[in-house]
């Protein structure tokens, strides 16, 4: 019997590994500013004495076969949860290699993607007070990587939208929304035009939430929202949407609380979790420079802390940079500081040092 | 097929088989011309034009008077021919004589036409229907920002240029299997060649220096990796214009932040509808940018974002602002140079100046006493009117 395809087929997964108390988590570097970042997020946690190790796997986006992807979802399978920075999709490779971050996330099925984008008090932005959480669909939509060249010169691309999928996010973020004390659940869609598709997405998410009668629940097409949130986006809560949708949602969201260097978003599954930065950007022409901003970074170390119940150091953690970015105001580059990535960091780190427990040598 | 081309055929096969198909292609022929596509210029008699008039819904059909009574009042030599959509029937009698006017004139003037979600998904949208049978290919938006209106973003200028046609609204969806449903996504070389070489032609005619194609290739690597191929030839043609590529996602994010860096913008169908609702939120909101149609024979003016405004109809209310600069670029269209910027410059005037604003814009004004100041804007700079 071939114990590779039975691991991979099988549905009884192990809980996220924990021995002698210090869970592993699997670290997947990616590619721009991912290693750097990643680095400073594990120098954190050392500092901290954050019962974490690190299983580190690399991905080479270069590379045509599939083998380092595997690997790394085998490793998470593994431990259950995984840190990740964006791996690159090089646009000269044959269309045949898939994103290898698509990859990742429909072979582990990691069905909602969680955004929260809140306003910082220090971050100069043109709008205030926003809290949004954003609910995206993960694995299918326009990004079933499905298309064909039937006739030459016509491509046609399928957008698969399923009832079980759709239920299944509706579902989670009904599920959520109460859970954080939530009242209003947006469902944005394309319903007009795309009938079947974000029709039926439409239709699962009302009857989702016919069982939440303590939620309001409305629906807003997709370019109303976009014009909205630039002009209002303090009427929204919690939205929910499809793949494409949330990935123009979610970079509008972020451009308006400050950027892509300080929101950090979390890929579930129903067995595993995988936490990265919200907007995946690679951020190639400023890696290795030593400018980019480690906040969203951090923060989705933080979530992940949260995820494996470590309370105390997730809280620890999301005050020091908190107090770094609102108090200290030491900023990067991106928010219209002078600080540098390290200079940031160590700030966190004496953060963290002068609130009192139990540290490491610096 | 035209009758132009079938003609050609029959006279191509006459050659090969001298004369024995033609009595066969002649009746083919007849048929042919009835369902032509063969255009006559746009209709002008006696000096004046004819324009379609489509009223719409929602606000639609208001604003609509408002340009009739600003233009019998202007003088300016169009005279409107009113075709009324009803979206509430089943049958597309009414879409099909409203596109049929079109053909006959050439020109169109539109309000939205509400598309009824309790319809079964037969139904297609009459807007989309209009845009893909007129063959209406390519969508222009021009944001800018306006003095007089507050916005958070100043010195917006990004021309945007949508492919109208196909692309994520080819109404092609099937299911298959029950609870799973296939939406088609439609990317083809001649109409990714044709927008971009529209959107090249318009930088160069209108002296801008960068295009920017807005996709999503790394996900859709085949659909959207054809259209920035395409892109990227028809750029080839033109070395004083830059071209780059951004994702879109990262687009709409740097649009957020940084608007004033886009100059102008191409893109397919979907992208397309997302960018243009989030330039139009930028620069004031959807009362005041006005959107065109255009294809190689027609071409029809609307609001840039095609709002029905439902909500706010026959509440005198609606900023009449986009209705009015989109005659503008109609009578620009017809060659009416001179009334159309007497006109844009009275509206201008309005929402900058005098500083007349209504309820979207933040302040209290109607949208009779709007289009009553444009009036007397337009009177007190001289040329001959009637009386209010």
């Amino acid at each position: 019997m071939n114990t590779h395809n039975v691991l991979l087929c099988s549905n009884i997964q192990p809980p996220p590994a924990k021995y002698g108390g210090r869970h592993t988590v699997t670290l997947i570097p990616g590619d721009g500013i991912g290693p750097d970042l990643l680095n400073h997020v594990r120098e954190v946690f050392r500092f901290s004495c954050v019962p974490v190790d690190f299983e580190v796997v690399h991905v080479n986006s270069a590379d045509e076969s599939e083998d380092d992807i595997n690997n790394a979802i085998m490793a998470i399978r593994r431990n259950g949860v995984a840190l990740k920075g964006n791996i690159e999709t090089i646009h000269t490779m044959a269309p045949s290699v898939k994103s290898r971050n698509n990859l990742l996330r429909t072979n582990l099925d990691l069905y909602a993607n969680v955004m929260h984008c809140q306003s910082l008090p220090a971050v100069q932005t043109r709008h205030k007070n926003i809290d949004i959480m954003i609910i995206r669909e993960n694995t299918e939509g326009e990004y079933s990587s499905l298309e064909h060249e039937s006739v030459s010169g016509v491509v046609e691309c399928l957008k698969i939208i399923t009832r079980t999928n759709s239920l299944r996010i509706a579902d989670y973020a009904f599920k959520l929304a109460r859970e954080k004390g939530r009242s209003r659940v947006t469902a944005v869609h394309k319903a007009n035009i795309m009938k079947l598709g974000d029709g039926l997405f439409l239709q699962c998410c009302r009857e989702v939430a016919s069982g939440y009668p303590d939620i309001t629940f409305d629906s807003m097409i997709v370019d109303n929202t976009t014009m909205q949130l630039v002009s209002k986006p303090q009427q929204f809560d919690v939205m929910v949407m499809p793949n494409l949708y949330g990935n123009v949602v979610s970079n509008v969201c972020a451009g308006l609380v400050g950027g892509p260097g300080l929101v950090p978003g979390a890929n579930y599954g129903l067995n595993y979790a995988v936490f990265e930065t919200a907007t995946r950007n690679t951020g190639k022409s400023i890696a290795g420079k030593n400018i980019a901003n480690p906040t969203a970074m951090l923060l989705a170390g933080c979530m992940m802390l949260d995820h494996l119940k470590l309370y105390d150091y997730a809280t620890m953690i999301r005050n020091a940079i908190l107090s770094t970015m609102n108090e200290t105001r030491l900023h990067t580059a991106d928010i219209g500081g002078q600080g540098t990535t390290s200079e940031v960091v160590q700030s966190i780190m004496r953060n963290i040092q002068s609130k009192g427990p139990l540290i490491s040598e610096r | 097929m035209t009758a132009r081309s079938v003609q050609s055929l029959s006279g191509a096969l006459k050659l090969l088989f001298n004369n024995r198909l033609t009595r066969v292609y002649g009746a083919a022929t007849c048929t042919q011309r009835h369902k032509s596509s063969y255009t006559p210029p746009p209709a002008r008699y006696g000096g004046r034009h004819t324009v379609t008039l489509i009223p719409g819904d929602g606000i639609g059909p208001e604003l609509c008077k408002h340009v009739c009574e600003l233009f019998r009042f202007c003088c300016v030599p169009v005279d409107f021919e009113v075709v009324n959509v009803d979206s509430t029937k089943d049958s597309e009698d009414d879409i099909n004589n409203a596109i049929m006017a079109i053909r006959r004139n050439g020109v169109a003037l539109k309000g939205n036409i509400e598309t009824n979600h309790n319809l079964p998904p037969s139904y297609k949208s009459r807007n989309n229907l209009l845009r893909t049978t007129l063959d209406l290919y390519a969508n222009v938006m021009h944001c800018q920002s306006l003095p007089g209106v507050r916005s958070r973003q100043n010195n917006i200028d990004i021309i945007i240029i949508r492919e109208n046609t196909e692309g994520e609204y080819s109404s092609l969806e099937h299911e298959n299997v029950p609870g799973v449903v296939e939406c088609l996504k439609i990317i083809t070389r001649t109409k990714s060649l044709r927008i971009a070489d529209y959107a090249f032609k318009t930088a160069r005619a209108q002296g801008r220096r960068r295009v920017t194609a807005v996709h999503k290739a790394n996900i859709m690597k085949l659909a959207d990796g054809l259209f920035l191929e395409c892109c990227k030839e028809v750029a080839s043609g033109y070395p004083e214009i830059t071209f780059d590529s951004m994702i879109v996602d990262n687009t709409t994010m740097q649009l957020v932040s940084r608007p004033q860096q886009f100059d102008v913008m191409v893109m397919p169908n979907l992208y397309g509808n997302v960018v243009s609702n989030v330039c139009a939120g930028l620069v004031g909101g959807p009362g005041l940018v006005p959107g065109a149609n255009y294809g190689k024979d027609y071409a029809v003016f609307e609001t840039g974002t095609r709002n029905t405004g439902k909500s706010i109809a026959n509440s005198n209310t609606a900023n009449p602002t986009a209705m009015l600069l989109a005659s503008c670029l109609l009578l620009d269209h017809l060659k009416l140079h001179a009334y159309a910027s007497m006109l844009r410059r009275a509206i201008l005037c309005t929402v900058t100046e005098t500083r007349l604003h209504t309820a979207d814009l933040g302040g209290h004004g109607s949208t009779s006493e709007v289009v009553r100041s444009i009036m007397s804007a337009v009177q007190s700079t001289g040329p001959r009117t009637l009386s209010i």
